[in-house]
């Protein structure tokens, strides 16, 4: 087959996506699932260690979450599911096989909307099952240089739901908004944290590129080791690259699996489709098929909360703001809560205010600092009190940002800030008068010019008034008084 | 107390040429003892208070060694009990030992044993059967009032059969596994070795029932097994499937299951005999795909990174893992291992593991058929009376056709008795009485009464 450069290739991604879920115990024991920066091996029972003889049973409310998720996601729920075995030797999973769903997942066939550069594709979910998480290696190295590696069976037999996606994604940027709308839908839901970072959320993708109009599948890449949302449009923007140069100079894409390299910004070769695992999947003897009731199914959907894009056209509509603020807002759970909560105990009216100073002082502060918005020092209350302030004309809109910037350094109320600072808007006519004495005394040219009718001079004065009062003087009230004296 | 010192003291004496026991829990019986003789006198005693019994050592048993008789397992000390252990010391038993098996209770003779051979104590040069062997030889030589045994595919009531004693293989979900470690985990089962059908009654009424730890195990109430014995079993319907009286069969086995038979006919069973189970052939193939298919799985943590054997002479992690397996496990559970790994298979699971499990439905269905008919059915426990030690070990096909009776019942899932009903030169036969799902009471009532009608559970052997 011949190739030539001016070839357009499209580029098909499906993702993986596993998601810790938030139970409070693990997914076939009783063990406390509470034991992230906890000692090793302290959140542990014969069950999770995989002892002899121990047998596991099925955490109901895991089983809940994955069917609230595959709701939220369009899925079918069928009436039966069950577990398998996923036989696999490695020294993190202990009991040398994987309890999984096979061919009998607890959903199938759901779909959910992306959108990128205003344009909107579906991207279909194949199905979201339940399975156990692993237990953590740790790679040691002792003084001689010789490795060893320390196994912390904390995590094993958490409750892992994996979200697998049809490979319908056409680019990394789809790929990393619909990552994040799985994350935040799970957020939402309050089934898991979702975070990339911790690894409470991970993602793995299979990619392959093909001339533009081809409807076959060709030969896929995994890619895995894609720890954060940059990571991943990054790992699969460099193999979109990488596979159209091999395919470019002649070669052919060998299926395999590739590890995503954040320092060097490459990825790597990790294991050929000769070395893959035969899983050797049966059905798990010790857990009896599952019936899902239709009723039980029912109730979670009547009480599945409110989702990420019915409360973004719900701002749209109640609030009146923009499709883009609104899509900001509502990105994550919290920071839509914590807006609502905002424009609740505002006085008036105030939300397009509140926006602004989200999506604007408080992003930017954000975001230069690297803090994450759980971990903002500035409370609702607090934001709503310093925009009261700036409505009754205490502290004017430049100074507002200083002390906002304070708010976000130290959690401190408004009030005190201003206080503290002597940022008080002066608004009393004697005092601005007396101010403007001053600053005629220390400009006689101004004068002159206004006098002769110069319209800049008069702007320049109140420029001078304002410094001379180091910003605290009404400025309307500045141009008010200055007009009426030059009248 | 003075049972039990003398059941101790009677382990001492005879264990050497049987070996029925892996470890001897002489401390923990000594001080069980004293706690059984508090409570008989607060009066806060239960059937089982005082008694002295064995547990088979594949039943975790917290600070007592569960070795399953594997290298594997050499020095393993579970760090909880079995529920059926739980259950029997809230009962006040006494803990005598734990007993010899076939490794990890794969086998028909207790000679895959990483720790010896066990003996048939009606002739030591013989064997007892298996997997369960030191359970049954530890009740048949009074070095035990009664034991647990599991049984996968005849492990209880093989060796029963064997050596004379009662043994009881529950409909599957009666009993919890939890503890219990996995061989086939979709049919191994939990249940009593004892010297007569009230005793057997008597221990399932203590590990039967609901176990949440155990979702396989089935939340339906737990009669008690005791009231069914009435000795009466006047008008109950007996099938005799004819496919159980295989070609291999003894001859003297023969004879002497159906003078069994008959003693049940005069005691007022309407029995019809060549009732026909057409899918019997198929049990073996179909037993020797799922149970190492599980097993394989099963005894795929045994890898040297958490506990049990480790291999200190590897390379690398894999190759220490490796030669964990290599030097941990014995020839047959290899076998089987290798077995179920290749039944699992890309490209021969259609073949092999899913077939055996569309077979094991019709199985299933053909006794439930049957059942629909009768209320019992009749088979003998084993072809044969005891082989010799050395027999049939290099001979695996040989050692699977001995369980040909027994497998079959597994598969289905429902309850199997046998009952000792006559000698060969010496040597036992066992009956074997299969009735339908969670009906115990039925055959435990055939059991009973036939026992009532004959001597031979209380004969003896001379232990010489």
């Amino acid at each position: 087959m011949t190739t030539n450069t001016a070839t357009k290739y499209e580029t098909v991604i499906g993702l993986e996506v596993h998601a810790q879920l938030l139970t409070n115990s693990k997914m076939f024991c009783s063990c406390s699932t509470d034991y992230a920066g906890k000692e090793p091996n302290t959140h542990v029972c014969p069950v999770c260690l995989g002892m002899p003889g121990v047998l596991p049973v099925i955490n109901k409310k895991a089983v809940q979450y994955t069917i609230m998720t595959a709701l939220a996601l369009n899925c079918e729920i069928p009436e039966y599911t069950k577990f398998d075995r996923k036989n696999y030797p490695y020294p993190d999973l202990v009991k040398g096989y994987q309890i999984s769903q096979f061919d009998m997942p607890l959903s199938l066939n759901g779909w959910i909307n992306v959108t990128t550069d205003d344009q909107t594709r579906r991207i279909g979910i194949t199905r979201v099952h339940l399975e156990e998480d692993t237990a953590r290696l740790m790679h040691r190295q002792d003084p001689s240089g010789e490795t060893y590696s320390l196994v912390d069976v904390n995590r094993s037999c958490s409750p892992l739901m994996e979200i697998v996606g049809e490979p319908d994604i056409r680019s990394p940027e789809e790929a990393r908004q619909y990552l994040m709308q799985l994350r935040s839908i799970v957020q939402y839901l309050g089934v898991s944290t979702g975070n990339m970072e911790e690894g409470t959320f991970r993602c793995d993708a299979n990619i392959s590129i093909r001339p533009e109009g081809m409807k076959e599948l060709t030969t896929k890449v995994e890619i895995k080791n894609m720890n954060s949302f940059k990571a991943v449009y990054s790992a699969l923007d460099y193999e979109v690259k990488r596979q159209q140069e091999v395919i470019g100079s002649g070669g052919t894409i060998v299926q395999e699996t590739r590890g995503w390299d954040d320092a060097s910004g490459t990825t790597n070769s990790q294991r050929s489709k000769e070395h893959a695992h035969d899983y050797r999947y049966f059905p798990e003897p010790d857990l009896p098929p599952l019936a899902i009731s239709k009723t039980w199914v029912d109730q979670l959907k009547a009480n599945l909360p409110e989702l990420p894009v019915a409360r973004r056209q719900r701002f749209i509509d109640d609030c009146g703001l923009s499709e883009y603020d609104a899509s900001l807002l509502t990105a994550t759970k919290i920071q839509a809560d914590w807006f609502e909560q905002a424009v609740k105990l505002s006085s008036k009216n105030s939300a397009k205010a509140i926006t602004n100073w989200m999506n604007g002082e408080l992003a930017r502060l954000l975001n230069s600092t690297g803090t994450d918005f759980m971990d903002t020092k500035i409370t609702p209350q607090n934001l709503v009190a310093l925009i009261d302030l700036i409505d009754k004309g205490t502290i004017s809109n430049k100074l507002a940002k200083t002390v906002f910037e304070e708010m976000f350094a130290t959690g401190k109320k408004p009030a005190g800030i201003i206080e503290a600072k002597g940022l008080t808007q002066v608004s009393d006519s004697g005092q601005i008068d007396g101010i403007i004495e001053k600053a005629i005394e220390d400009n006689p040219n101004a004068i002159a010019d206004i006098k002769a009718g110069k319209e800049q001079a008069l702007k320049f004065l109140v420029g001078q008034v304002m410094k001379l009062s180091r910003g605290r003087a009404n400025p309307q009230m500045v141009n008010k008084l200055l007009i009426e004296r030059f009248k | 107390m003075e049972l039990t010192k003398a059941v101790l003291a009677h382990i001492v004496s005879t264990d050497d040429k049987i070996h029925s026991y892996v470890t001897v829990t002489q401390d923990t019986a000594l001080k069980q003892a004293v706690d059984a003789d508090k409570r008989i006198k607060d009066k806060s005693a239960t059937a089982l208070t005082g008694i002295p019994a064995a547990i088979k050592d594949n039943m975790c048993t917290s600070g007592t060694k569960t070795t399953c008789s594997s290298k594997m397992l050499e020095n393993f000390v579970p760090p909880y009990n079995a529920t059926v252990v739980e259950k029997l010391n809230d009962s006040g038993m006494v803990m005598v030992g734990k007993t010899n098996l076939d490794e990890f209770a794969m086998g028909s003779s207790t000679e895959n044993s990483a720790f010896g051979v066990t003996s048939n104590p009606w002739d030591y040069d013989r064997v007892p059967g298996g997997s369960s062997g030191g359970s049954t030889t530890a009740v048949a030589a009074d070095q035990a009032l009664f034991a647990l045994g599991s049984d996968t595919g005849g492990s209880i009531r093989q060796p029963a059969g064997f050596c004379s004693v009662v043994g009881l293989k529950p409909t599957y979900g009666r009993v919890s596994r939890y503890g219990l470690v996995a061989f086939g985990s979709s049919l191994d089962q939990i249940g009593p070795v004892t010297k007569d059908v009230t005793d057997a009654a008597l221990v399932l009424n203590t590990i039967a029932g609901y176990d949440a730890k155990d979702s396989t195990s089935v939340n339906k109430p737990v009669p008690d097994y005791t009231k069914a014995l009435t000795g009466d079993i006047k008008g109950l319907k007996i099938g005799i499937p004819k496919e159980y009286f295989v070609d291999a069969m003894q001859p003297e086995v023969r004879t002497a299951i159906e003078v069994a038979i008959k003693q049940l006919q005069e005691l007022g069973a309407i029995v019809e005999w060549d009732v026909s189970l057409s899918l019997t052939d198929y049990a073996l193939a179909t037993y020797y795909l799922i149970a190492p298919a599980e097993a394989s799985a099963n005894l795929a943590r045994y890898d040297g990174t958490k506990y049990g054997h480790r291999a200190t002479d590897g390379d690398s992690m894999w190759d220490i893992m490796e030669k964990t397996r290599e030097d941990g496990f014995g020839t047959e559970v290899k076998r089987r291992i290798m077995i179920g790994t290749y039944a699992l298979s890309a490209g021969y699971y259609d073949a092999y593991y899913k077939k055996a499990q569309s077979l094991r439905r019709l199985i299933w269905k053909e006794f439930n058929q049957a059942f629909s008919k009768y209320d019992a059915l009749v088979t003998p426990t084993s072809p044969t009376v005891p082989f010799k030690i050395g027999e049939k070990t290099n001979d695996p096909m040989q050692m699977y056709l001995s369980d040909i009776c027994t497998l079959p019942i597994n598969i289905a899932g429902i309850p199997g008795l046998s009952v000792p009903s006559g000698f060969v030169d010496g040597l036992p036969v066992g009956l074997q009485i299969l009735g339908k799902s969670f009906d115990e009471e039925t055959i435990l009532r055939i059991g009973h009464a036939y026992q009532q009608a004959t001597d031979w559970h209380t004969k003896k052997p001379a232990l010489k």
